[in-house]
C-alpha cells in the first residue's frame, strides 16, 4: 500500500500531455520586463538606472523585507526603463525592462554544465549563497528559500521533504526535471542537508511517474539519508502539510509551519535552483515552465529566463490556439487565470495552460443540496458549504471559528460540487477579512 | 358534553391567571434599569438602522447620545441636521451641525467608454473579483459593475445601469449613510456635500495611473493634466497620483474646471444646458450621466 | 487578440457531477425495486407511481412559477425522486386522489415552503407519506396482496404486512412461534413476497440499487449499513431476552419500510448529516426509534416517524459534530 494523506482529497483527470517531452531552451527574447515583486513580501529595491548596462545574472534589485529576495538580470544588454506592467493579477507592478544585447554573463558564475558533486561550503556559506541568488520556492508559492531555511530559535529541524509530487493536472516542470537534472537535484539535497543539520531527507513522487520513481530511487541509493517515496496518486499532495503527511505521518499544526514537527519542505525546482546558486553561482534568472493545454499544438516543457513574456512561451509552444478561451498561469486547480498574455515570467511561473473556450466556462451555480462532498474532500477538514455561506452573509467572527484561516485554496471543494457552487471564492473572500480582523486585532 | 366544556374553559383560565401573576413578580425582579432618554431618543432617530452613523443600529446609537458629553463626532446622517438639533434639545446639548451630503460614484468607465479586455466569470461579486484581478477592463482602479454598492444599499438609492454596466445613485433616496462607500472595494464612493438642486460638480475617475496609460484604458480617465488645477480660482482640486480631486466643501460650482477638462473626467450634474459654443474641444464637455 | 479570455478565480476545472446527474442516478438505482414492484403490485404500482411522480413535478413548476415567480428548475430532477419515494411508500391501491394530495404535500409543504430544494429540513418524501397515513390511517395500512390481486387496483384483495400481523399477534397475547407460520420464509421476504408498500418489499432490489449508488459515488455506506445494523443489534438484544415475544432481528431489517427507509430516504443528501460521524449518530437514532416504535409503540412500523424525528434533529448534529480538522489534535504552543 502506498503512502498518502488521509483526509478529503480529489482525483481529477492528469491530462499530462507534456510529460516525457525533454527540456528546451527557449531563445532569449528581445526584451525582458523582471518584475520586483516576484516573492511572497515587499517588492525588492532597485539598485541600477534607466540606462545602465547589466550583464546575465547581475544583481538589479534587493531585497530588504522580511520576505523577500534579491533579482537579478536575466539578460544581458540596457535596462530601457523602470516602469510599471501587468502580472498576473492584471494589476501593474514595477519591473525593470531590459533590451537584449547579446548574452554577456557576470563574472564568477561557472557556465558548464558538468555535475558538481563536491560539497565544498560549510552550512553558513550554504545559506548565504542561497540568500545572495535570490531563490524562492518555484513550486508556485515564492516564499523566500533562505527564510525557510533559518529555523526559529527554539524549533529544530530533522528532515527534509522533498517536493516531487507535482499534484496539479498538466503540469509536467517538476517531472521533466527529475529525469533530466536527478543528479543536480541529489547535489541539491545534500547542500540543503547541511545547511539545515538534518541527517534524512525524503523524496515524494506521485506513482503515475514510475520513470522519475525509479531515476530517483537509482541516484538515491547510492547515497546517504536520502529516501524515496511512491506514493498514492492524489490532489492536493502536492500541498506542503499534505506531504508532509503522507510521508512521515506527521500533521503541522493548525496555524502552524511545517517545522513546528521538525519538517521543512522544498520543491525539487527549488532544489535545483540551490545547486546551481552554490556549485555554480548562478542566481535564479531561469525556471523550467509546463506550456500545455488540449488545444496547444506542441505542449512541452522550457526552459525559460525570467522576465520574458508568456505570448513568446506560447509562441513557442505552436502558437495561441484559435479556439483558446482561458490562459492559466500555474495549474488547472491553483492557477491564475490572465486576462491578457503580455505578462512577464516570473519565479513562481510553472506553467502555462491554454484553455479551450468550451473548457473555460463555469456551469451554472445551482443551490446548495446539502451533498456533503465538499466536506468529504476538503483535505484540511473544514466545511466549505458552511464556510461559504458565513462569508457570503460576513459573519466574520465566526468564519474565524471555524477556522476559515486554516484553509489551502486548494480547490478540491469548488471542483467536486455537483451544484457548481463557487466555494473556494467566497471562502478567499472570508479568509481575507478574517486576516485583516486578526491583523488589527494583533496591532 | 356541557361540563366537559364548561372544566376546560375553567381550567385553562385558572392556569393562564397563575402563569400572569408568576410573569408579573419575575418581570418585577429581574428589571433592568434603562435610562429612559434612550427610548426618547430612539423614537427621533430615522429607525433605518443602516449603521451610518457608525454604531450598530439605531438603539445602539441612541444609548452612546444618551451618554455622551458632547455631540461631536456623532451624526446621524439620514435624519440630518433636523433630528440631530431635536436630539440635542431633547438631551440638553449642543448639536453639531454638518452639511448634508449624497454619495458619488467615482467612475465613468461606461461600457462605451472603457473597452473590455477580457470577460470575468467567478462570483459575482465586486471584492471577489478585486480581490482576483484588475477587472474586465484595462483600468485597475474603475467600478467593476457587479453591484455590491446595490446590496449593501438600505435605502433603495442604488441600481445598476444596464445600459452603462455601472450603479447609478438615486439623490432624493441617498441617505448618505455610507454603506456604498464600505461597500466598493475600489472606494469609489465618495460622500460629497449636497447642493440645491442636486447639482454636482466631481472628477468621476480614480485612475492613478499616468496620462497615457490611463487614457488608453478608458477614454474619460483623468490624466493628471492638472489643467483643472490651475484653472481653479478657489483652490478647491488637489492633484495626488496622478489624479485630480475637487474637495466639494471649497469648490463654489464656477465651472471652469469642466471646460478645462481634456478628457471630459470632470463631471456637472443639474446645470442648466449650456449654449454650444463656437469652439468644438469645449462643446461637448457637458456630460450627463 | 480577437476573441476575450475568460478570467475567473481558481479551480478552472470541475467533477462531472451534477445535480441532475445525482437524481439520474438515484432513478436508476430505483429500477431493480420498481420491476419488482411492478411483478408484485402490477397495475396498482403502476398507477400510483405515474400519478404522483407527474403530480410532484407540475406542483413544483407550478410553484416555482407562479407563487415564489423564482427560475424554473424542474430539471435537477428531484421533483421526481421525490415522486418516485412517494410512491414507494403509498400502497398500491390508495385511491388516486390521495396520491395527488399527497404529493402536493411533500412538494408544496415538505419542501417549497421551506425555499426549495436544499433548504427543506425534513425529506419531502416522508411529509408527505406521514400526512396521508394520519389523514387516511386505514387506506393507508390496507395493503393488497402480493402477485394474486396484481391485475386490480383500488378493488385488489387486502391482507396485513408481516409487521402488522406480528403486532396483532403481540397484542392479543398469542405465541410467536405459531405467528411466523402465517407469515411468508426469510427468503420470501428477502425477495419481495409480501404485503407492503410498493417500494419496500424487496430487500434484494434495494441492496442491489444501493450498490450502484455507491458504485457512482452517490452516497456513502455510512447512514444505510448504520441504520440496519442498529435494528439488528438492537431487536437482536430483545430477541435474545424473550424469543417468545420478540421476533429475529433477520425478521425485523426484512420487513416493513427498514431496506428503503435506510438506503433510500434516511439518506436524502439534503435531510441527512454532512460529517460521517454525524451520519453514524444519525443513522443510529433513526435505528433505535424505528425498534422503539415496532416493538412498544402503537404502529407497527415506524421507520418514517423515525426518520422524520432524526431529520429534525440534523442541524443540531451539523452544529456540534465537525469533521477533523487537519492539525487539530497536535497542541499548539
Amino acid at each position: 500500500m502506498l503512502r498518502t494523506f488521509h483526509k478529503g482529497g480529489i482525483h481529477p483527470p492528469e491530462s499530462k500531455l507534456s510529460a516525457h517531452k525533454p527540456i528546451q531552451v527557449l531563445p532569449v527574447p528581445g526584451t525582458v520586463a523582471i518584475l520586483l515583486s516576484q516573492h511572497m513580501g515587499a517588492p525588492a529595491k532597485v539598485i541600477v538606472n534607466k540606462g545602465d548596462e547589466v550583464k546575465t545574472g547581475q544583481i538589479i534589485a534587493r531585497g530588504e523585507g522580511f520576505l523577500s529576495g534579491n533579482i537579478h538580470s536575466s539578460v544581458s544588454g540596457k535596462v530601457s526603463r523602470i516602469e510599471e506592467v501587468q502580472d498576473v493579477s492584471g494589476y501593474r507592478r514595477q519591473a525593470v525592462f531590459i533590451d537584449v544585447a547579446g548574452d554577456e554573463w557576470e563574472d564568477g558564475i561557472n557556465l558548464d554544465t558538468n555535475l558538481d558533486k563536491e560539497i565544498r561550503y560549510d552550512g553558513p556559506e550554504i545559506l548565504k549563497r542561497i540568500t545572495e541568488a535570490g531563490i524562492v520556492g518555484m513550486g508556485g508559492a515564492t516564499f523566500p528559500t533562505h527564510v525557510k531555511l533559518t529555523v526559529p530559535r527554539g524549533k529544530k529541524a530533522e528532515c527534509l521533504v522533498i517536493n516531487g509530487v507535482e499534484c496539479e493536472p498538466y503540469l509536467t516542470s517538476d517531472h521533466a526535471l527529475m529525469l533530466e537534472k536527478g543528479e543536480e537535484i541529489m547535489v541539491g539535497i545534500q547542500l540543503l542537508k547541511k545547511a539545515l543539520q538534518v541527517n534524512k531527507a525524503y523524496i515524494g513522487i506521485e506513482n503515475n511517474k514510475p520513470d522519475a520513481i525509479e531515476k530517483m530511487r537509482d541516484l538515491a541509493s547510492a547515497l546517504d539519508g536520502i529516501e524515496v517515496f511512491a506514493l498514492q496518486v492524489k490532489y492536493p499532495q502536492g500541498g506542503e502539510k499534505q506531504l508532509i503527511k503522507a510521508i512521515t505521518g506527521r500533521e503541522v499544526p493548525s496555524g502552524g509551519l511545517p517545522v513546528d514537527v521538525g519538517v521543512v519542505a522544498f520543491n525539487v525546482g527549488t532544489v535545483f535552483a540551490v545547486y546551481e546558486a552554490v556549485q555554480k553561482n548562478k542566481p535564479l534568472i531561469d525556471r523550467i515552465v509546463t506550456v500545455t493545454g488540449k488545444a496547444v499544438k506542441n505542449p512541452s516543457n522550457f526552459i525559460a529566463r525570467i522576465g520574458t513574456s508568456i505570448s513568446d512561451l506560447i509562441e513557442a509552444a505552436g502558437g495561441m490556439p484559435e479556439n483558446a478561451g482561458k490562459v492559466i498561469s500555474g495549474g488547472p486547480m491553483m492557477g491564475k487565470a490572465l486576462s491578457g498574455t503580455n505578462i512577464p515570467v516570473v519565479k513562481g511561473t510553472s506553467g502555462i495552460l491554454i484553455l479551450a473556450e468550451e473548457e473555460s466556462t463555469r456551469l451554472k451555480t445551482q443551490p446548495c443540496i446539502r451533498c456533503a462532498k465538499c466536506v468529504t474532500v476538503c483535505p484540511m477538514g473544514l466545511e466549505p458549504y458552511l464556510l461559504m455561506t458565513l462569508s457570503e452573509r460576513s459573519l466574520f467572527d465566526r468564519l474565524e471559528t471555524e477556522h476559515v484561516m486554516d484553509c489551502i485554496e486548494c480547490g478540491s471543494c469548488s471542483y467536486t460540487c455537483p451544484a457548481s457552487r463557487p466555494l473556494l471564492d467566497f471562502i478567499r473572500l472570508g479568509k481575507s477579512n478574517v486576516g485583516k480582523i486578526i491583523r488589527t486585532r494583533k496591532k | 358534553m356541557t361540563t366537559t366544556i364548561l372544566y376546560t374553559i375553567l381550567s385553562l383560565s385558572l392556569l393562564g391567571t397563575v402563569a400572569a401573576i408568576a410573569l408579573y413578580f419575575v418581570a418585577q425582579r429581574f428589571k433592568v434599569f434603562e435610562d429612559p432618554r434612550i427610548d426618547i431618543v430612539e423614537a427621533e432617530l430615522p429607525a433605518a438602522n443602516c449603521g451610518g452613523c457608525g454604531y450598530a443600529g439605531c438603539r445602539n446609537f441612541a444609548e452612546t447620545l444618551v451618554k455622551s458629553v458632547t455631540f461631536e463626532g456623532l451624526y446621524c446622517p439620514v435624519g440630518g441636521n433636523e433630528t440631530m438639533s431635536r436630539i440635542a434639545g431633547i438631551l440638553g446639548r449642543e448639536a453639531v451641525k454638518q452639511d448634508p451630503r449624497v454619495a458619488v460614484l467615482r467612475c465613468n468607465g461606461t461600457c462605451e467608454n472603457r473597452p473590455r479586455t477580457n470577460r470575468y466569470d467567478g462570483a459575482q461579486s465586486c471584492t471577489i473579483a478585486s480581490a482576483l484581478y484588475s477587472g474586465e477592463t484595462g483600468c485597475q482602479y474603475g467600478c467593476h459593475g457587479f453591484g455590491d454598492c446595490v446590496v449593501v444599499c438600505n435605502f433603495d438609492a442604488l441600481h445598476m445601469d444596464p445600459v452603462t454596466g455601472l450603479p447609478v445613485v438615486n439623490d432624493e433616496k441617498c441617505t448618505a449613510c455610507g454603506a456604498c462607500v464600505k461597500a466598493c472595494p475600489r472606494n469609489l464612493f465618495e460622500l460629497r456635500k449636497r447642493w440645491k438642486g442636486d447639482k454636482k460638480i466631481y472628477v468621476a475617475c480614480m485612475n492613478e495611473d499616468k496620462g497615457g496609460v490611463a487614457k488608453k484604458n478608458c477614454a474619460v480617465a483623468c490624466i493628471g493634466c492638472t489643467k483643472c488645477f490651475k484653472v481653479c480660482p478657489y483652490e478647491a482640486i488637489v492633484m495626488k497620483n496622478n489624479l485630480a480631486f475637487i474637495d466639494s466643501d471649497k469648490c463654489k460650482l464656477c465651472r471652469k474646471c469642466v471646460t478645462e477638462c481634456p478628457t471630459n473626467s470632470i463631471i456637472e450634474v443639474g446645470f442648466p444646458v449650456r449654449k454650444p459654443k463656437v469652439d468644438e474641444q469645449t462643446s461637448e464637455s457637458t456630460v450627463n450621466i | 487578440m480577437s476573441r476575450l479570455l475568460t478570467v475567473s478565480p481558481s479551480p478552472h476545472i470541475a467533477s462531472d457531477q451534477s445535480v441532475e446527474k445525482l437524481m439520474q442516478g438515484v432513478v436508476i438505482s430505483l429500477i431493480p425495486a420498481f420491476l419488482v414492484t411492478l411483478y408484485v403490485f402490477g397495475l396498482g404500482a403502476l398507477i400510483i407511481t405515474t400519478i404522483s411522480v407527474i403530480t410532484c413535478v407540475l406542483a413544483e413548476l407550478t410553484i416555482q412559477k407562479y407563487m415564489m415567480k423564482t427560475e424554473v428548475r424542474i430539471h435537477d430532477g428531484s421533483a421526481i425522486v421525490t415522486g418516485l419515494l412517494l410512491a414507494f411508500n403509498l400502497p398500491s391501491n390508495l385511491p388516486w386522489w390521495m396520491v395527488v394530495l399527497g404529493a402536493v404535500f411533500a412538494i408544496g409543504i415538505g419542501k417549497m415552503t421551506y425555499g426549495g430544494l436544499g433548504n427543506n429540513p425534513f425529506n419531502p418524501a416522508l411529509v408527505g407519506r406521514v400526512f396521508l397515513l394520519i389523514s387516511f390511517p386505514v387506506q393507508m395500512t390496507s395493503w393488497p396482496l402480493p402477485v394474486e390481486s396484481r391485475m386490480q387496483y383500488l378493488d385488489a384483495a387486502t391482507g396485513a404486512t408481516p409487521l402488522g400481523i406480528l403486532k396483532e399477534a403481540v397484542r392479543n397475547g398469542e405465541s410467536l412461534p405459531d405467528v411466523m407460520n402465517q407469515i411468508p420464509d426469510h427468503m420470501q421476504l428477502f425477495l419481495g413476497q409480501m404485503g407492503g408498500s410498493l417500494g419496500e418489499i424487496s430487500a434484494l432490489a434495494l441492496v442491489l440499487g444501493f450498490f450502484w449508488l455507491l458504485y457512482k459515488r452517490i452516497l456513502t455506506w455510512h447512514i444505510p449499513v448504520f441504520t440496519v445494523a442498529t435494528v439488528f443489534v438492537f431487536t437482536g438484544i430483545l430477541w435474545l431476552a424473550n424469543p417468545d415475544k420478540n421476533a429475529t432481528p433477520l425478521f425485523h431489517i426484512l420487513t416493513g419500510g427498514l431496506m428503503l427507509g435506510a438506503i433510500y430516504m434516511a439518506t436524502d443528501l439534503v435531510t441527512s448529516p454532512m460529517t460521517k460521524t454525524g451520519m453514524i449518530i444519525y443513522a443510529a437514532g433513526i435505528g433505535i426509534i424505528t425498534v422503539v416504535i415496532r416493538v412498544f409503540g402503537a404502529y407497527p412500523e415506524g421507520v418514517s416517524f423515525a426518520i422524520l424525528i432524526m431529520n429534525a434533529f440534523v442541524p443540531l448534529i451539523n452544529k456540534y459534530i465537525k469533521p477533523k480538522r487537519f492539525g487539530e489534535e497536535v497542541k499548539h504552543g
